[in-house]
């Protein structure tokens, strides 16, 4: 009786607790929802409950005024090359350093993960003047160049430590019955790795959607803008600050995302565990 | 990188071959004096004459802007108005890249040259094209998969690191700046000026114990709050755990980027929702200051770092809580173990050794968060006495440096002190890990 009574109340507690925290997630959230429904456009007038509700702010961004939904492409364009690139790339590099042996396979990735801590301001002003040198300034193609070329170190470390728990009896019947190289590489290794490969992919796809700071720096014509740098220009304005705007397009934008991420959530941590513990 | 030498499989067939008149010492001055004479020596007439075209093309085309590169790396310039030290810098640093290719190259094709002559001086007959071709390839196949990636490597992660460690040795800033001024080597005079001159002290000094405070407190907050939410829904007598995981996971679903901005909204001192809706209505007054005050804003961007970090924490515990055999609990109650016990040498080992790598580059990530802090509040409050904000990390420090203050010299000082830091921690993290070891070959 007195053990069955403890146990009630433990669960109540542990209820108690969750819905709390369930409180604490929930408010921020449903409030920038409210805000997106109000009038004006600043957000003193604004309230969590709207008093005047109106559309108006998502008729505003897909009107002819606006550029949301060219920066909505321009975003989609980035991400999506990026996050094909990387597991091309990654991928390539990773097979390389878990099957082969050649120079610097031992410290080579090692040494970019450690040079990579090192914070990246100061390679904005380096990478800014290259990117003006060879002309791909305020290109979009300059930013996936640089996303592609940021994220290797750390996503190969991933891949070639899931790469690792392939075993090699496969590969090497394969290579008995005649495949070469990159015959194993398609057949057999990629086949394998999809789960840390969809990681990868999922990874270098979100990045660049809210990554702000490189295209301010590299971006400067609205129409290359991409969505991050547009919504946080809504806010950052200083004549121009429009709150209720921003809610609006940011609930666009983190709806189908925070769907994607929940639906593949799964994925994503057993991914993350098999390649990140081996590493 | 440099490149080893060929070991072809047919070596050891000619150890009882008489050896002949070849000289591999010959090979090699050859191939010093001028990449491919080696090869020719050799009679690999194809492979030599690449080589040379490889180097005249070289020497045609690139030798007189290296050499420029090169001079502007040392001088940085010497008009005024003309010379732009900045993009000497730059074009410095590549060409100090582009030599080093070279000159790997160049060893590649010295050492290629004497091991081939030895191997002929031992009676090694060289093989059909087609097969030193396919050879090759075996050789060179791990190389070709890692080359582009080593390409963008080097142009995005190396050349920028190389520019930024030089700066810290020159008097680049607002005041001295192309084109109007040249900018020079300074040597360790900015370090020097860091430690000695008041104002940059108390503000390193302040801005550096932040950053520490930050990452250790706003870091294990967020393990420690995941931990105890994994605990709490994987205890069987909860229902529903479906939708309250989904529910815990949310804030890590929605972009940080959107979050952290309405946060900031929220946490606003006159007229946003914490003071408006929760503290004036419940506590009364006149609200926190949440913004302008260094202490208040500390805890408002630990709070919120909170809230954005513990969902992946928690889904990563939920996970490997779920892998652990339900026996080892069992063997546990059979010898009377308490609820903490279990805990102590089941649960947590088991949690901690699956998760350690990623818990660690948690929080060299909230070492380097400039997006939470910057968002948030821009470093602010402004605090008298130094010249970061009151929520200034290192990281944000540095980005007001080079882009408000334009004191890239000073920005790039501390940046190399934060790579030290944060890359010598994750070294010795490395060091325990064993992916890196060697493994067997094919």
């Amino acid at each position: 009786m007195n053990q069955k009574r403890k146990s009630r109340i433990e669960v109540a507690a542990m209820y108690g607790v969750l819905a709390v925290v369930a409180v604490i997630i929930f408010y921020p959230l449903i409030w920038t929802v409210g805000i997106s429904f109000n009038q004006g456009h600043s957000l003193y007038s604004s309230s969590i409950i709207p008093e005047n509700f109106s559309l108006d702010h998502y008729q505003w961004l897909f009107s002819e005024e606006s550029d949301y939904l060219l920066w909505y492409k321009n975003s989609l364009f980035v991400s999506g090359v990026t996050a094909i690139g990387s597991v091309i790339l990654t991928s390539l590099v990773a097979y390389a350093f878990s099957r082969y042996q050649f120079v610097g396979r031992k410290n080579g990735l090692y040494i970019f993960l450690l040079l990579q801590m090192f914070p990246v301001m100061m390679a904005m002003v380096a990478l800014y003047i290259f990117l003006n040198m060879i002309g791909l300034l305020d290109t979009l193609t300059g930013l996936i160049l640089i996303y592609l070329g940021g994220q290797i170190p750390f996503n190969a470390w991933l891949v070639k430590g899931y790469f690792d728990t392939i075993p090699r009896e496969l590969d090497q019947a394969a290579r008995i019955d005649g495949a070469g190289h990159l015959r194993v590489f398609w057949s057999i290794m990629l086949p394998l790795a999809k789960p840390i490969l969809a990681v990868v992919a999922l990874f270098n796809f979100m990045m660049p959607l809210f990554d702000f700071l490189l295209p301010t720096i590299i971006l400067s014509s609205a129409e290359n803008y991409t969505l991050a740098v547009g919504l946080y220009n809504f806010i950052n304005d200083q004549f121009a600050n429009n709150f209720t705007r921003f809610a609006a397009g940011s609930i666009l934008v983190a709806v189908p995302i925070a769907a994607v991420y929940l639906y593949l959530q799964r994925y994503l941590i057993s991914g993350l565990t098999a390649g990140g513990t081996k590493g | 990188m440099a490149l080893p030498a060929h070991q072809d499989p047919e070596n050891h067939q000619s150890g009882i071959q008489r050896k002949r008149k070849h000289s591999p010492a010959v090979a090699l001055v050859l191939s010093i004096v001028f990449a491919g004479l080696g090869q020719l020596y050799n009679r690999r007439y194809l492979k030599g004459a690449v080589f040379i075209l490889v180097e005249l093309a070289f020497l045609l085309t690139m030798l007189e802007s290296i050499n420029f590169g090169l001079w502007g790396l040392r001088t940085l310039g010497t008009i005024p108005g003309t010379d732009h030290s900045i993009r000497l810098l730059v074009f410095g640093v590549l060409s100090l890249i582009g030599v080093f290719f070279a000159v790997s190259l160049y060893i590649f094709n010295v050492l290629d040259a004497r091991n081939q002559a030895r191997k002929i001086q031992n009676g090694w007959k060289p093989a059909k094209i087609r097969e030193t071709i396919s050879a090759f390839y075996e050789y060179a196949f791990p190389y070709l998969m890692t080359f582009p990636g080593l390409l963008l490597m080097v142009f995005v992660v190396i050349f920028p690191l190389l520019f930024s460690v030089l700066l810290a040795f020159t008097n680049y800033n607002l005041y001295n700046s192309p084109p109007r001024n040249l900018v020079d080597w300074v040597g360790f005079s900015n370090f020097v000026d860091l430690v000695t001159v008041p104002i940059w002290q108390n503000t390193f000094l302040s801005v550096f114990s932040w950053t520490i405070v930050w990452t250790v407190v706003a870091t294990t907050l967020q393990i420690g709050i995941g931990l105890f939410l994994a605990l709490i829904v994987n205890d069987p007598r909860i229902k529903f755990k479906k939708i309250i995981r989904t529910v815990l996971i949310l804030p890590w679903a929605v972009p940080a980027f959107v979050t952290i901005l309405i946060f900031s909204a929220m946490f606003n001192d006159d007229f946003g929702a914490i003071n408006r809706d929760i503290i004036i209505p419940l506590f009364g007054g006149g609200g926190l200051p949440w913004l302008g005050d260094p202490f208040y804003a500390r805890i408002a961007i630990i709070m919120v770092q909170t809230w954005l970090g513990f969902p992946f924490i928690f889904a990563l515990f939920t996970g490997v809580l779920q892998s652990i055999s339900k026996d080892w609990y069992e063997a546990a109650d059979v010898d009377g173990g308490s609820r903490m016990q279990k805990f102590r040498h089941i649960t947590l080992p088991h949690v901690m050794f699956a998760t350690a790598p990623l818990l660690i580059m948690q929080y060299a990530q909230n070492f380097n968060n400039f997006n939470v802090i910057y968002l948030f509040n821009e470093g602010g409050p402004p605090v008298r006495g130094q010249n970061a904000g009151g929520t200034d990390i290192l990281i944000s420090w540095v980005y007001k440096l080079t882009f408000d203050t334009n004191n890239y010299s000073m920005a790039a000082v501390i940046s190399i002190i934060m790579g030290v830091i944060v890359s010598g921690f994750a070294f010795y993290q490395f060091r325990k890990t064993r992916s890196f070891k060697e493994e067997g070959e094919i």
